[in-house]
């Protein structure tokens, strides 16, 4: 059963249709539940037909061409392997958080300024995946970051939201600039918008080397590759909880859908260089993000900040897959390219989870600085055991899902020495050691996340008094955790799901997994080397149940409560533990001078003096500092300059006019 | 009849693990006790310790969530998992497809990060303290470790442990520079993973610099004896490791007789008590050094992995 794509484009015509009812409904009681209902059940119809389409005929291709946009080519819509997968993100996501939603969206105290754009933020996503051409492509694109720029201020009450927002219009618009000059190589001087055109079409090198690096912006940036990242860790946590995983875990794989679609499908061939571009950017993006994440003790940024982290582990996976693609090495480049969607797939889910028990901590307590929380598990026990799931998937632990997707990508780097190029034979076992680097930062940083906001004692007394979440929130956070456990224990399945992109894209696919004995995993077959998620999940089970009913049974049962030890000095004060800060010092002490050029000031009053002994932590942010900052000011100083040009005389307005259709004429006469 | 013995194999292998690790502990003891001319335990004593704990009754801390009660029996597990999947007397076990080496790493990252959660449930200074130096030398441990891990995958043309050791068997390896450094920077990570000296000193218990027994200061009972047989776990895996890659002779290969069982076990023993009295003799040499002195030693690892790994590189292509 092929499913048509124009059934989709009903979806997103009942999502719109939505935005403009949650307008009309504006603040009335019932608005929130009706529209999270409605976006609810048009992704899960969305999520049925795709997973009926994956299923039945996973490669079929449908394309439809409305009488919309540019008045000769028409708006092309279009659904193949790749958009499928992407849209069964898109829409599943929008499910889940719009089940958050329901439960969540009763705490907010101007729902009319998010709801409309909610619905709206979906349909514009769901457009970008379906696009067929370049107008249409860009159109939804700017769709979607207006709705989510929407989102991002929808407190707009808050400076930092109002900041926030600022930085992000600025990104989003440089970003699709950059695809729309992108775009518009591609198309060349017969204006070929149509995608179908522009795949046929045979690219010089110079255009191919300048496409690839403006998608590395317009995609990048969106996506969060560093340097373009530094609005990601302002915009994601700004909106409410729930949006906040759309645009982590959703919107950013929209992003590397363009990515993917321009570079792999439609572009040909890019030098061997971009490739290595690709994956030095991508180990730094991974290494800084986690850092970065290590120094925030606000849990909705640091949550937006592993973002940063994984986008550069997906994007390290598709530089691999390019540098072997373009070496004829098909089954490497389909094994580097599975991890990589396989990677997209994994964020997708705990990062939604992550930022849905984070809203759930807020809910409960009001309070995002984990410096004043502490001790959930206790009031909070099931969201605690979630957000456990999502930590231990996140930090690429077996038998989650996190890191069968880390271990493809190994496998992948260690086929490198078969390349032929010198430089990328240096680069990737170093970006290699770098991913193992950032994975191992990973999971301290998830250790401190968990450990500071649901462990120990409660650090403020909104801490003390938090309660346990809605139903809606909770199921909503259950059914994430339990796909994490289901994609860890039975990869194969996902990865023979994931074949026909590998083929249609890069001309290759791994051996079929999931008739492997056991269920195990053995994506090439020379190098016999396996995974078997399964196992690993029942040993532990079994072993962990095992020692413990016996060690019950024939060992001790009896447990006595007492105070706490500490080495014979306990403290009652909740001050005296370990806090956010305090668990990142080492970490901070031995890269943060370099990476952040961290400095520590201590303020110890003599003896006699009463005052408190302050220690103040100064760390920059050097993208800021070395990029963004001396932009600013450039542009700053060019606005001073220039500001004289609104005071011409109609004459001189007149001769400028003049002389730039000259100009213009010149290079025009000059050029062809 | 070949999966009944194979898997008797397994579940032999399982159980020597289990019961050797104690008497492992014990030996290093001993040794480094006779060293500085001190008489010392028995070397049966971590055996009477397990059994004592066990028996006595469990003391929580007011404020102890479930996960600190779950969490030994999860790192015991991991732990036990992944050490019964490093070949030891005898190679091609029935499940060593379950977890290539990659696995096994991470399988020992899920006990650590377990018990770093354990050190934070209470909330007291010392386990907080004990936490976060724990995941320092852990995100630093574990790429060097990794990159060994590609230099041995680069030689054998696959991760899988059982294919590593059968071909550092065969002749046809002989020595590389390449290799040297691997096993330099594994026993390096080795010692930083186990909380030997001079990352950590496993015989304290009041001291600021302490990293494992700070974490698991609040436990006592029946969890403290899971904790510390995974600690006696690992300090076993690492030895079999190190014994299995680099000197993978005598190891049994899948379809032999008795003889050659007792033959490998023969050897076995031979080589972890070889190892034992080396990190015996290792750690009464040389003095702790400062917490933050360990990223320099643990980065030298690190350095040698990627020099060992980048200079397979380079010759696979000459």
């Amino acid at each position: 059963m092929t499913i048509d794509v124009s059934l989709f484009l009903w979806a997103v015509a009942a999502l719109l249709a939505t935005a403009v009812v949650a307008v009309a409904l504006g603040r009335s009681a019932s608005a929130s539940r009706l529209v999270y209902g409605a976006t609810l059940g048009i992704s899960v119809v969305a999520v049925v037909m795709l997973m009926a389409h994956l299923v039945s005929a996973p490669g079929e291709i449908s394309m439809v061409r409305l009488p919309l946009g540019l008045p000769w080519i028409g708006a092309g819509f279009r659904l193949d392997a790749l958009s499928a997968l992407f849209l069964l993100i898109v829409n599943f996501g929008g499910a889940i958080a719009s089940l958050y939603g329901i439960g969540y969206g009763r705490h907010e105290d101007a729902p009319h300024r998010v709801l409309p754009f909610f619905a709206a933020f979906l349909a514009g996503m769901n457009l970008v995946v379906l696009a067929d051409d370049a107008f249409t492509f860009l159109l939804s694109w700017e769709f979607m970051s207006l709705a989510s720029w929407a989102l991002v201020v929808s407190n707009h009450r808050s400076e930092d939201s109002r900041r926030a927002g600022f930085v992000y219009l600025v990104m989003a618009s440089f970003g699709t600039l950059s695809l729309l000059l992108a775009f518009g190589l591609m198309a060349g001087p017969t204006g070929g918008y149509a995608f179908d055109t522009i795949r046929e079409m045979t690219h010089a090198p110079l255009t191919v080397a300048i496409v690839f690096i403006l998608m590395l912006f317009g995609a990048g940036s969106k996506a969060g590759l560093v340097p373009l990242h530094v609005w990601l860790p302002l915009a994601h946590p700004a909106a409410p909880s729930h949006v906040s995983a759309l645009m982590s875990g959703v919107m950013t794989k929209v992003a590397i859908y363009g990515f993917i679609r321009v570079v792999f499908d439609l572009l040909g061939e890019p030098a061997w260089w971009s490739s290595a571009v690709l994956i030095m950017l991508g180990g730094a993006t991974a290494v800084l993000g986690i850092l970065y994440a290590l120094m925030e003790t606000d849990l909705k940024r640091l949550l937006a900040c592993s973002t940063i982290e994984n986008i550069g582990v997906i994007f390290v996976s598709l530089g691999l897959a390019l540098a072997f693609r373009s070496n004829a090495m098909g089954w490497a480049a389909a094994l580097a390219f599975t991890a990589a969607l396989f990677h997209i797939v994994n964020h997708s889910l705990f990062k939604s989870l992550l930022f849905f028990g984070a809203g759930a901590v807020i809910t409960a307590t009001g309070q995002r600085d984990m410096e004043k929380l502490g001790g959930l598990i206790h009031r909070m026990p099931w969201t605690s055991f979630a957000f456990l799931v999502g930590c231990v998937a996140i930090s690429a632990l077996p038998p989650l899902n996190g890191f069968v997707s880390e271990w493809l990508t190994f496998q992948a780097v260690l086929q490198s020495p078969d390349l032929p190029e010198w430089g990328l034979k240096i680069i990737v076992p170093a970006v290699g050691g770098l991913l193992a680097f950032s994975a191992a930062l990973a999971a301290s940083c998830f250790v401190r996340a968990f450990g500071i906001t649901f462990l120990g004692r409660s650090r403020s007394p909104a801490a003390d008094q938090a309660h346990e979440v809605d139903r809606f929130s909770l199921s909503a956070m259950f059914i994430l955790a339990a796909l994490c456990l289901a994609a860890g224990i039975l990869p194969g399945f996902v990865i023979d799901a994931l074949s026909p992109i590998t083929q249609a894209l890069v001309g290759g696919s791994i051996p079929p997994q999931s008739n492997a004995p056991w269920l195990s995993i053995a994506p090439i077959a020379e190098s016999r080397s396996s995974y078997n998620g399964l196992l690993v999940f029942v040993f532990i089970a079994v072993s962990a149940w095992g020692a413990a009913l016996l060690v019950h049974r024939l060992a001790s049962r009896d447990v006595r409560r007492s105070a706490a030890w500490d080495c014979g000095f306990p403290d009652a004060r909740p001050q005296t533990q370990y806090t956010a800060g305090s668990f990142a010092q080492p970490i901070r002490r031995v890269f943060g001078t370099l990476v952040f050029h961290a400095r520590e000031t201590v303020d110890m009053p003599p003896p006699g003096d009463m005052r408190a002994a302050r220690l103040t932590v100064e760390t920059r942010d050097l993208a800021w500092d070395w990029i963004y900052t001396p932009i600013a000011r450039g542009i700053g100083f060019a606005a001073i300059r220039l500001n004289r040009l609104q005071f011409l005389t109609i004459r001189q307005y007149l001769s400028l006019v003049f002389l730039a259709l000259v100009a213009l004429l010149l290079v025009l006469a000059l050029w062809t | 009849m070949d999966l009944i013995r194979d898997l008797f194999v397994q579940g032999m292998q399982m159980a020597v693990v289990l019961l050797l690790a104690p008497l492992l502990t014990g030996f290093v003891r001993k040794i480094k006790a006779r060293l500085l001319r001190r008489q010392g335990p028995s070397v049966i004593q971590p055996y009477r310790d397990l059994a004592r704990l066990l028996r006595k009754e469990a003391v929580l801390a007011e404020n102890a969530s479930w996960l600190f009660r779950v969490a030994p029996y999860l790192i015991f597990a991991s732990t036990w998992v992944a050490a019964a999947l490093v070949p030891t007397f005898a190679g091609g076990l029935v499940f060593s497809w379950t977890a290539d080496l990659i696995a096994i790493i991470a399988l020992l990252g899920f006990g650590r990060f377990f018990l770093a959660l354990a050190g934070m449930d209470v909330g007291t200074s010392f386990g907080g303290i004990g936490s976060s130096r724990e995941m320092l030398i852990a995100s630093l441990a574990e790429p060097a470790m990794l990159l060994t891990v590609f230099t041995l995958a680069l030689v054998a043309g696959s991760t899988q442990l059982s294919t590593v050791a059968a071909l550092m068997s065969s002749p046809e390896v002989g020595l590389r520079v390449s290799l040297g450094m691997a096993l330099v920077a594994l026993i390096m990570v080795a010692v930083a993973e186990n909380g030997r000296i001079p990352v950590d000193n496993p015989a304290t218990h009041l001291e600021l610099t302490m990293v494992h027994e700070a974490m698991i200061l609040e436990y006592s009972g029946r969890h403290l004896a899971m904790i510390e047989f995974a600690a006696s776990l690992k300090l076993l895996l690492y030895l079999s490791l190190i014994a299995c890659i680099f000197i993978p002779w005598g190891i049994a290969a899948p379809g032999e007789g008795p003889a050659r069982f007792a033959l490998g076990a023969a050897a076995y023993l031979a080589k972890i008590g070889i190892g034992a009295f080396c990190l015996a003799l290792f750690e009464t040499a040389i003095a702790k050094m400062r917490v933050f002195r360990v990223p320099d030693f643990l980065g030298a690892a690190l350095m040698l992995g990627l020099l060992g790994t980048l200079l397979l590189f380079v010759s696979r292509s000459l």
